[in-house]
């Protein structure tokens, strides 16, 4: 049937939207500013990847390309280690803390107004605003306790840890998620008789999938690149590839440590690439 | 025949006692609904109408299950409903914004109350492509919910909330995000669908016209109460409350005391002494002061030898086609509206005239 409401809107947004550019665009220094940022934020990171196919064992003094340094760093069982030891704990960060925040976002934004609901939100959040290094010493000292009281040993603690910091990262875009999500639409579901089981596996879960996703990758970076907190809770044998990093520096910066790195960026690169594609499909 | 004698010789659907619903507590509690009675009956196109805020929405998503009453029972067929959640009522919503799963295609979204039933496949299937066919949309029915324009995402709420055949259809100011020309096709539509269907429909908006048009019967709502339930022309021909009258349509209301009563009539004496006899109705004030309401189309210009009702100055002239309103400024100080079909002699009528005015005795009303 014809309808008279599709015919209107599709020529008239792009217009206006390509005048708002244009006029952001003149102000003065504008591009000026654009690319002080980009290069400020960038150029580090590219005279890193460059000096990762450096022929030379210098990190300084250009000489040739070549691959040598990935292979030595691919061979390298140090970083092997520590790069397995680093993706099984952050998958197991990204695992448990996205669920913690899943249920967290639902239960703060999908129940009925209940006291200190803002409480619960200023607590699920603090994480991010408390200095990590305390954040560090006060799993460190509660861990020693434990330890002292169980005797129990092993990598359950690192992992532990990291799942406890990364539930704010994941929480963050699950629940700015929940929040764009109408509840009409589960009630729509309940109204044609989905019991609420399915209305959560039908319907709440479908919607929220994207701002899931888009959590647990936030969670997986975050515990791929941590420092501080693993430094101070890893025990022997339990090397994750930044602290690997970090010590071999010590002994001096080699292209060895560029090649991992320019993989550590390649890595997070496509993660945020498909982020970002997630976002988009999110926005319709 | 008013409302309440409908309710007698039919079914009822829908009954809702003694309804209350308050939000909040202590000092900030607002009462949306209060003590509410009413019967929707079986088949009926019934209309909940008033302003916003007035409770209407409320009712409506308490009869959906969406809320729970503080107080009263709700029965459905009567079975009691009152405390079963939505998934457990035969009731289905078309809702405001319509609430399509933006994740699922028009076919998936139809089918969607059929699949939670149950049923088998090939059912769903079957029902599905007759809901298709019904609101015309065949070829959409791969589509995804938000390639629709508004007036398909309507049809496609109203096909999904029809295909599970419920015991009663709630929609929830569905026409308000359409423009006027699909407004006025779809209140066609919609009225022709519930007398093919034969389900309960009950409606909600805040669009007298709308209400008039489509309704079996009314109910009229202000503060979480209901002022009146009667057939469109009850409610515009014999309202009475002072709210309702004023709410649909033009009423001239004017200020009397009742002189005496004679059953269904009473003879009310006006300010400036004329006596007019007006219809009591349900009026509980049979003595002492009343407002008397007519509307400016049962109000006529007198002709000439003919014995006014009463007499007034020509105050203005409004000339929109159709009708001429006349206003009047009376001897009792108050405004009354003419409505004369058509244009007047501009000669004779012209603003100071001295007007004579014959209202028709069996349409005033004594209001609440």
């Amino acid at each position: 049937m014809a309808d008279p409401t599709t015919a209107m809107p599709a020529s008239a947004q792009p217009r206006q939207r390509r005048r708002l550019v244009r006029d952001l665009k003149a102000m003065p220094g504008f591009t000026a500013t654009a690319w002080l940022c980009i290069v400020t934020l960038y150029l580090p990171i590219l005279v890193l990847i460059a000096f990762s196919f450096n022929e030379n064992r210098s990190v300084v003094l250009w000489t040739g390309f070549s691959l040598d340094w990935y292979a030595k760093a691919l061979e390298n069982d140090g970083i092997r280690n520590a790069a397995w030891v680093s993706v099984k704990i952050a998958l197991f960060a990204t695992v448990i803390s996205t669920i913690a925040a899943t249920m967290a976002a639902l239960a703060t934004t999908r129940t009925k107004k209940f006291a200190g609901q803002g409480l619960v939100y200023g607590i699920i959040n603090q994480p991010l605003m408390i200095p990590e290094i305390v954040t560090a010493i006060a799993t460190l000292s509660l861990f020693a306790l434990v330890k002292k009281v169980t005797g129990l040993t092993g990598i359950g603690y690192l992992m532990l840890a990291h799942a406890a910091f990364c539930i704010p990262f994941a929480y963050m875009p699950i629940r700015a998620r929940l929040e764009t999500m109408t509840l009409t639409l589960e009630q729509a579901a309940a109204d044609l008789y989905a019991p609420p089981l399915k209305v959560f596996t039908l319907v709440t879960l479908p919607l929220l999938g994207p701002g899931i996703v888009a959590g647990a990758m936030l969670a997986f970076v975050v515990s791929l690149d941590d420092v501080i907190i693993t430094l101070m809770i890893a025990g022997p044998g339990e090397t994750t590839l930044p602290i690997y990093i970090l010590g071999a520096i010590r002994r001096g910066i080699t292209p060895e440590i560029n090649a991992v790195s320019t993989i550590l960026v390649a890595v997070s690169v496509l993660l945020v690439m498909l982020l970002f594609l997630v976002q988009r499909r999110m926005q319709r | 025949m008013t409302g309440t004698e409908i309710a007698r010789d039919r079914k009822a659907a829908v009954s809702v006692r003694s309804l209350s619903k308050t939000f909040g507590q202590g000092e900030y509690a607002i009462t949306a609904l209060d003590s509410v009675e009413l019967d929707i009956l079986e088949n009926e196109f019934f209309t909940l109408l008033g302003p916003s805020g007035c409770g209407k929405t409320t009712l409506l998503r308490l009869i959906a299950g969406f809320e729970l009453p503080t107080n009263g029972s709700i029965s459905l067929q009567d079975q009691d409903i009152t405390d079963k959640p939505p998934h457990r009522r035969p009731i289905n919503t078309v809702f405001q914004n319509y609430a399509l799963f933006p994740h699922m295609t028009v076919a998936e979204n139809i089918g969607f109350g059929l699949r939670m039933l149950g049923r088998p496949t090939a059912e769903i299937k079957q029902t599905t492509e007759r809901m298709l066919a019904l609101v015309q949309l065949e070829a959409m029915a791969g589509r995804r919910t938000d390639q629709l324009s508004g007036g398909q995402q309507q049809r496609v709420a109203l096909a999904r909330a029809l295909a599970p055949a419920p015991k009663v259809l709630l929609l929830d100011e569905p026409l308000a995000a359409l423009d006027l020309k699909l407004r006025k096709s779809m209140q066609i539509e919609l009225k022709s669908l519930q007398a093919e269907t034969g389900i309960t429909f009950v409606f909600v908006t805040h669009d007298q016209e709308e209400a008039l048009t489509m309704s079996d019967r009314i109910a009229v709502m202000k503060s979480g109460k209901i002022l009146q339930i009667g057939t469109p022309r009850d409610i515009y021909d014999r309202p009475t409350h002072r709210f309702v009258a004023d709410f649909i349509g033009d009423i001239n209301i004017l200020e009397g005391t009742v002189e005496h009563t004679d059953g269904d009539l009473a003879t009310v004496r006006l300010k400036d002494g004329t006596r007019v006899s007006a219809h009591l109705g349900t009026a509980s004030a049979r003595s002492g002061d009343v407002s008397v309401a007519i509307r400016p189309e049962n109000v006529r210009l007198a002709s000439t030898g003919e014995t006014p009702t009463l007499t007034g100055i020509l105050e203005n002239i409004v000339y929109f086609g159709a009708a001429t309103n006349l206003h009047l400024r009376l001897g009792t100080g108050e405004e009354m509206v003419i409505r004369n079909p058509g244009a007047v002699d501009e000669g004779r009528y012209q603003p100071g005239a001295t007007i004579g005015a014959i209202l028709q005795p069996e349409l005033i009303r004594v209001l609440e």
